[in-house]
């Protein structure tokens, strides 16, 4: 039987990595193909090579038997291989029927007849639920209805293969829920289906079929249910990891000291109501909440990349006037945000450039740190957080997404900050990834710093923290202390009634 | 409901309805059809320069070479005039010659990936420097038929006119926002514009769009040349010295971001007009120095970016939260 698409011996080479050395990988008709791997692994890689995004060294892909070559994104629409991005690759300036109907609008005698074109767009979206005003900007809506949009703009009529790319990434369960009663739906009308996540739960959940990607290497390939979970993450990090993450016996209260941070009263009006929030050295505070609970605001209130107009802040004892980021570092609060592309890298930067960024600014302009410290420092943030790069000279935006977080991670740390706010530290991780920067995040606290961790997966926030505030609807509705912590007190107190 | 898309551009036109009723409330004979239609006819090579600039821009670019375009070509006009060549010919091969250049730029800054601003600086001193090895002087068209089209105009209700250089502008300007909201070329300019990674990856064809956008602005520069060269009856190498700004003010005023991605060509003509009616209010006033023209001109630029900023601003935070 001849598979929908099948690639064989594909290649691919960045200067100084070896992103994909001879890789086999073939999804049938009517198959949730998930495809699998550590940061760096290759998953993106391969991916940009099926979907145009970039030409292989070498290889040959098929199409239901037949060699295509694929030369631009172009090409794989035109033959009917769709793809959704981690992050949403569309244009937030344009309404969302123009994001829809891109490059194949209705026409009538030449022109683009728009009244079609805004029903091709309301129908796309109704098939999956969506009911949204298609004239709008796109970026006007929040990312979870964006991440829908790209999903409605990747399904043709002729499309045979459709490739989701962390999709579940920014959603929450229902939409979670309601993306996959879409992929079977596809899956029953015969498409081949490549879903890449990290969400392990979701993989067996939705594939049919695993492929393990490691080191540009295929190192596995079987049916969802002779592949389970431990021997799947085996392949992945090339060695047995314990899957579940156990709460760790906590320092106890009385050793820890004074509060450092005390918020009382912060918000800003219509983002975030005002809330109380303090943080002693050496603990780790969780933000819980549903998406748009507002988790992102409290930790830029914090910041200062909000400007709050309510209530105060000391840090330390001592009152922040009006927070600012650049006042932040230099009270020893470091930021790393949610959203790497936009707010975490500079992505042009190499990798020691990005790493100094916040401590220079904290020293100001007339300290400027020598090229040689700034080498040690890279090199040391390099081997510490075990960043894959050839060297600290490698612009940021060629590292893969968790090597991209720990470099953000590397410079909040490189300002040697009091106060460390982490906004969805793992989101986009892999587990090997994860694990590690869990286990980082117990190591800071344990020198002393404290923590404030934003976070979507629950378990994440059960394992690390010893406090957690619980947050809904932009409003702070509850705390959990040290043992009262697990996913159903958390659940139990965002399902409560909201006072 | 209002889409905010719009509002730019009602922005635009409400600054100039209630600049022309100012004028009105200070001048006598100042609201009427004939300021209107001068306006249109003084500022039409501009405003049909200033359109192909709307497209570079809508793209994230710039484009310099408008002024020197409109100087070059009114240069060649003239002198193929002197050959004994029918203006609607040399005009032609202008307009040929305008496309063909503006694609050469796009493909240079596409192909080598070079900022626009340098390329199109570089194509800046190229045509201004050819005007110069053609003629130091003005050279006056004395073709029958340039005077003649001097004086074809439409009548307006009132004492005005739309006179024949308006009338071109106002064609080019439809044939623009025809391009511009109803072509699959359109959308790909308003794609790059918004973001150009995400458009190379939905699969735009940039090298096919950058090429068309630049062409498209290489000969409406072209175009704003032969309707001033005309309108002018002669060539003058300093013909459309810092038109290019003008251009840029025109398509700003009218609501374009210059971050690219959003703004309607539309909004260029009112953009465009504002500009043309601050310098005649000031020309009304009689006792003001001329100096007010740009100072006024400044003022209502910064006031809009700044409009703009917030606009965008607002859409940002709602997007995030």
């Amino acid at each position: 039987m001849t598979a929908r698409i099948e690639m064989t011996g594909v290649s691919k080479a960045f200067p100084g990595v070896r992103a994909l050395d001879g890789v086999d990988f073939r999804v049938e008709a009517g198959e949730v193909h998930a495809l699998m791997g550590e940061n760096g692994a290759g998953k993106s890689t391969l991916i940009k090579i099926m979907t145009g995004a970039l030409r292989g060294d070498g290889g040959e892909i098929r199409l239901d038997g037949r060699p295509v070559q694929i030369g631009g994104p172009g090409d794989a629409q035109a033959l009917g291989i769709g793809a959704v991005y981690q992050e949403v690759n569309l244009i937030p300036t344009m309404s969302v029927t123009k994001n829809l109907t891109l490059l194949r609008q209705p026409r009538r005698f030449g022109l683009i007849d728009w009244r079609a074109a805004r029903e091709r767009a309301r129908e796309r979206l109704r098939r999956l639920d969506v009911d949204i005003d298609v004239e709008r900007p796109l970026g006007s809506y929040s990312v979870a209805v964006q991440q829908l949009v790209a999903i409605a703009r990747a399904l043709e009529d002729d499309t045979r293969v459709l490739v989701l790319d962390e999709p579940t990434a920014s959603l929450d369960a229902n939409e979670t829920a309601l993306l996959f009663k879409i992929v079977r739906d596809l899956k029953a009308r015969g498409l081949a289906i490549v879903f890449i996540t990290h969400f392990i739960d979701q993989v067996y959940a939705i594939a049919d079929r695993i492929s393990v990607l490691r080191n540009g290497r295929l190192v596995g390939c079987a049916p969802t249910a002779e592949l389970p979970p431990p021997q799947m993450i085996a392949l992945m990090l090339g060695r047995e990891l314990e899957r579940a993450e156990e709460r760790t016996a906590q320092t106890p209260s009385a050793v820890r000291g004074e509060p450092i941070l005390v918020a009382e009263g912060v918000g800003r009006r219509r983002l975030m109501q005002p809330f109380d929030l303090s943080l002693r050295a050496g603990e780790v505070v969780g933000l819980a909440g549903l998406l748009g609970s507002g988790r992102t605001e409290v930790a830029k209130l914090i910041f200062g990349a909000i400007k709050s107009d309510s209530g105060a802040m000391t840090v330390a004892g001592a009152p922040v006037g009006a927070a600012s980021p650049g006042r932040s570092l230099h009270l020893g609060i470091a930021f790393c945000p949610e959203d790497r592309k936009a707010e975490g890298i500079v992505a042009e930067l190499s990798v020691r450039e990005n790493i100094v960024l916040a401590l220079q600014t904290k020293r100001g302009v007339f300290r400027r740190l020598s090229h040689s410290e700034q080498q040690a420092l890279a090199d040391n943030m390099i081997e510490a957080l075990a960043i894959a790069t050839p060297d600290a000279e490698k612009p940021v935006g060629q590292l893969s997404g968790g090597n991209q977080q720990k470099v953000v991670l590397a410079r909040a740390l490189a300002s040697e900050p009091r106060i460390l706010i982490l906004d969805e530290p793992t989101r986009g991780i892999d587990v090997g990834a994860h694990a590690e920067i869990v286990a980082l995040i117990r190591r800071l606290c344990a020198d002393g710093l404290g923590l404030v961790v934003a976070s979507s997966e629950l378990d994440e926030l059960v394992a690390v923290s010893d406090r957690i505030a619980v947050l809904k609807d932009r409003r702070k509705i509850g705390e959990i202390e040290e043992r009262a912590i697990n996913r159903q007190t958390i659940i139990d107190t965002i399902a409560g009634p909201s006072s | 409901m209002m889409n905010e898309k719009y509002l730019p551009l009602l922005a635009t036109i409400a600054v100039f309805v209630a600049l022309f009723l100012l004028g009105g409330a200070l001048y006598k004979h100042f609201l009427s059809t004939q300021v209107l239609g001068d306006i249109l006819a003084d500022n039409a090579f501009v405003i049909t320069a200033a359109i192909g600039t709307t497209f570079v821009i809508l793209s994230g670019g710039i484009d310099l070479s408008v002024g020197s375009m409109i100087g070059f070509v009114g240069v060649v006009i003239a002198n193929l005039d002197l050959a004994g060549w029918h203006p609607l010919a040399s005009a032609a091969l202008m307009l040929a010659f305008g496309l063909g250049f503006g694609a050469l730029q796009g493909l240079i800054i596409d192909f080598c990936e070079i900022q626009p601003f340098i390329v199109t600086l570089a194509g800046l001193f190229l045509l201004r420097g050819s005007c110069f090895m053609i003629n130091l002087d003005s050279v006056p068209i004395h073709s029958p038929f340039v005077e003649w089209f001097a004086t074809l105009s439409i009548p307006l209700p009132g004492e005005g006119e739309l006179r024949s250089s308006a009338v071109v502008m106002l064609v080019a300007l439809a044939a623009a926002i025809g391009i511009a909201h109803f072509t699959r070329f359109g959308a790909n300019v308003y794609a790059i514009g918004g973001d150009r990674t995400s458009a190379a990856l939905m699969g735009v064809p940039m090298r096919r769009t950058m090429v068309g956008i630049y062409a498209l602005g290489g000969f409406y520069s072209a175009l704003g040349g032969v309707i001033y060269a005309f309108y002018t009856s002669s060539g003058y190498p300093l013909a459309g010295s810092g038109t290019e700004l003008t251009a840029i003010a025109s398509v700003v005023l009218g609501g374009t971001m210059l971050t690219g991605g959003i703004g309607m060509v539309a909004g260029t003509l009112f953009g465009g007009m504002i500009l043309g009616l601050i310098a005649t209010l000031i020309v009304f006033n009689g006792t003001l120095n001329g100096a007010w023209i740009m100072i006024i001109s400044g003022v209502l630029l910064f006031v809009f970016i700044v409009l703009q900023r917030s606009l965008v601003g607002s859409l940002r935070l709602r997007g995030a939260a």
